[in-house]
């Protein structure tokens, strides 16, 4: 006999829905129009709700989540205010491919339309920056769509999927099933490679002199690590990520050349530019990658492998294109190669890596380490150590960013988050938060400035609610680094509004919130400061680091130039001038 | 260079803004866009005619198959086809004018829908370059308003683009 269905409000559906999609977390704030759905969260323990500060330390904690775990992050927001602000985390989200589903409360049915109390079109704000939405119109759609919008999210190339809800429709009652599969006929993801290309594409990798690989967040979207690995061993070329791509191959792996890209390695950005054939795994040839394209890999045939067609050959004209998600084609790609007669070319390769070598030979990450006064990447260095380079370290968006990217080298994927392509300040925190709350037992840092950090500040508090004890890094160097290095190599030092003026005094302002405060003003205090912050093992610790305020990020591709025209630190320009 | 771009996709409210809401946010051109419900009132049938390099144009494809709602992209510059657009066309004729008038009708194959005492309606089809001709014929202070539905476009032959 068929089992009878029960009959559930929307608001029900909604709960049972997450948990039937194996939910645990779910990050939001409420507001009159998802009133009945808090009403159901109350009633069940299914799923724990989060509850933030402000609506974008929601999605920026469920996108720290996702990224750390590969599960999509969920998050439930009101109408109007509620969406509006959710709205810079959902861009972040989109902008790095990361797997969120995003409910928005609406007004009721029959008001949409009327400007009401709270009304948005939260469908046409947030358009431009998700995968997909949907807005519900009939309760008997709601469980359907909440699986649509999962699926949608997660398969393919991932990102944000918004679904918005009227109020009506969280009240009115229906038959509840969860939909076991999804089939829309308008959406079916590629997975697998063209074989005809996975051959084209061997053929092409072993007739390399120069190779190199350069890969980005794709592989770790596509939990393909291990094939990546595999797949660079197998070949004995030099890989490259991007700073989306950092973890995907072990950076403390002789073969790995460190990032490339704009504030890339002198060794990473030199190999790109010289390279005959080139092999980008799941990257996207952000400009922050290429720099000047008239300039970019003039001697290179080009491999392109990404689940997404249009982000092949968008900026750059690719030899070999290939469809198809990362691990799968990677897979195929190394089964290729092992039945292939031809090897590579090892004299060539030789010659190869002796040159990257004399590049690498360059150390163009060294800084001056006789300071006392604190130099940034000497903090980011002593992290790593004590680490044993096994922190989960997310970051904002500036110069600490840049040396986070640089002197923490991720061995393991999904260990480096950050927003990469939004750049988006205040990301940090919330997505330590969201991280931690995935793994209790590990050690999450959040490496930010006093700039990034004060945006999502707030969320300290969440912090302390729901016991995440996270260690903050703020490099304090009391400016808008990034802006201010730009300002000083393009605008003859006019530091027009990069200053921090009136500063709050940070260790206070931590402790106010529960948390332990420290301030570090001597290069020599710094290891003892991150040690004791690490011992304290369920405190939420706010470091703040006085930093040089002069110290710029190298090496730098100016905009406009190509990867062989990099500026490595002023003293070594000045030497090769 | 133009293209004529042919798409069905799932006729749901919100998926014309998804297609015009691309075009913009990417910064293609877009000379016209007609939809309309199919024969399967689920699906709509789209017809964007764009312009720009083979390599721009690729990319537009490519976008808007990405878009969930899109089922199917063709870009009939790659087959033989048929473009054809509705104007309607609102003229004065007056006395003297109105057998001249007529016979322009007559040779651009148009039909004259609606008369009055002082104008003539006209409904004619063709290709846009055919009606551009037409509206260049008239006297220019003769047009009271012209409606042009854009182009619709199809493929000739046996081939024939479904879900």
């Amino acid at each position: 006999m068929a089992k009878k269905k029960e009959i559930l409000r929307g608001a029900e559906i909604f709960c049972r829905a997450l948990e039937d999609e194996g939910i645990k977390h779910l990050f939001g704030y409420p507001g009159g129009a998802v009133l009945h759905i808090y009403d159901a969260l109350y009633k069940q323990d299914a799923i724990e709700h989060i509850l933030v500060r402000h609506e974008q330390g929601a999605t920026h904690a469920a996108d720290g989540y996702a990224r750390a775990t590969g599960k999509p992050g969920v998050v439930l927001v009101t109408s109007g205010p509620g969406a509006t602000n959710a709205v810079t985390g959902i861009a972040t989200a989109f902008m790095d491919s990361i797997p969120l589903v995003v409910f928005t409360g609406q007004v009721a049915t029959h008001m949409i339309g009327n400007d009401a109390f709270q009304e948005v079109d939260s469908i046409g704000i947030t358009r431009p920056c998700v995968k997909h939405n949907f807005l519900v119109k009939d309760v008997k759609d709601l469980a359907a769509t909440i699986k649509k919008a999962f699926y949608v999210a997660t398969s393919g190339r991932p990102g944000p999927v918004v679904v918005d809800i009227p109020k009506d429709i969280t009240a009115d009652s229906c038959e509840y099933e969860y939909p076991q599969e999804v089939e829309m006929r308008s959406y079916r993801p590629v997975v697998k490679g063209h074989p005809g290309q996975i051959k084209k594409a061997a053929k092409l990798l072993l007739s390399a002199k120069k190779p190199m690989i350069y890969s980005g967040g794709g592989v770790l979207l596509s939990e393909a690590s291990t094939e990546l690995t595999e797949f660079s061993r197998l070949l004995g070329y030099p890989i490259t990520n991007t700073l989306m791509g950092l973890g995907a191959f072990p950076a403390t792996d002789k073969q790995f050349v460190g990032m490339l890209g704009m504030h890339g390695t002198y060794e990473a950005n030199m190999g790109m530019h010289h390279c005959d054939v080139l092999i980008a795994i799941g990257a996207r040839f952000d400009d922050r990658v290429t720099g000047d394209l008239e300039k970019f890999c003039p001697y290179a045939k080009i491999i392109q492998i990404d689940v997404d067609p249009s982000s092949i050959a968008k900026n750059v004209p690719v030899d070999v294109p290939i469809v198809g998600d990362v691990k799968h084609v990677l897979t195929d790609l190394i089964s290729t190669l092992k039945n292939e007669k031809d090897k590579p070319d090892a004299n060539a390769l030789k010659e190869w890596w002796n040159q990257i070598n004399e590049w690498k030979a360059l150390d163009c990450l060294k800084f001056d380490r006789t300071t006392d006064v604190i130099k940034p990447q000497y903090v980011v260095e002593k992290l790593w150590e004590l680490t044993k380079g096994d922190a989960f370290v997310t970051s904002d968006v500036g110069q600490h960013q840049m040396w986070a990217a640089q002197f923490y080298p991720f061995d393991k994927p999904r260990r480096w988050i950050n927003s990469g392509g939004l750049g988006t300040m205040g990301f940090g925190l919330p997505a330590a938060m969201g991280v931690k709350l995935a793994y209790p037992d590990e050690t999450v840092a959040c490496i930010s400035g006093e700039a990034s950090l004060v945006m999502c500040i707030q969320e300290l508090s969440t912090c302390l609610q729901y016991n995440t004890p996270i260690k903050i890094l703020s490099l304090n160097n009391r400016y808008m680094g990034m802006v201010r290095q730009w300002q000083e190599f393009f605008y003859s030092s006019r530091y027009s509004h990069s200053y921090m003026e009136a500063l709050p005094d940070f260790v206070k302002m931590a402790e106010s919130y529960g948390h332990v405060g420290m301030r570090i003003e001597k290069s020599s205090d710094v290891e003892g400061a991150i040690k004791e912050a690490l011992a304290l093992k369920d405190r939420t610790v706010l470091m703040d680091f006085v930093t040089d305020q002069t110290e710029n990020v190298y090496p730098m591709i100016a905009a406009g130039k190509g990867h062989h025209e990099m500026h490595l630190s002023s003293d070594v320009d000045r030497e090769l001038a | 260079m133009r293209h004529i771009l042919s798409l069905l996709l799932e006729n749901e409210a919100g998926a014309l803004s998804r297609v015009s809401g691309l075009f913009s946010a990417r910064a293609y051109n877009i000379e016209s866009l007609t939809v309309a419900p199919t024969e399967d009132p689920t699906i709509s049938r789209m017809t964007v005619v764009t312009s720009g390099s083979d390599q721009i144009v690729e990319q537009i494809g490519k976008q808007l198959n990405k878009l969930v709602d899109v089922i199917k992209v063709v870009d009939l510059n790659e087959y033989r086809h048929i473009e054809r657009e509705l104007m309607l066309i609102k003229l004065t004729a007056q006395k003297e004018d109105r057998d001249e008038a007529k016979r322009m009708v007559e040779i651009f194959r148009g039909r004259i829908i609606d008369v009055t005492e002082n104008t003539y309606t006209i409904e004619m089809t063709g290709t846009g370059e055919k009606l551009d001709a037409f509206i260049e014929a008239l006297d220019d202070s003769m047009i009271l308003e012209v409606v042009r539905s854009g182009v619709s476009g199809i493929s000739r032959g046996d081939k024939a683009i479904q879900s």
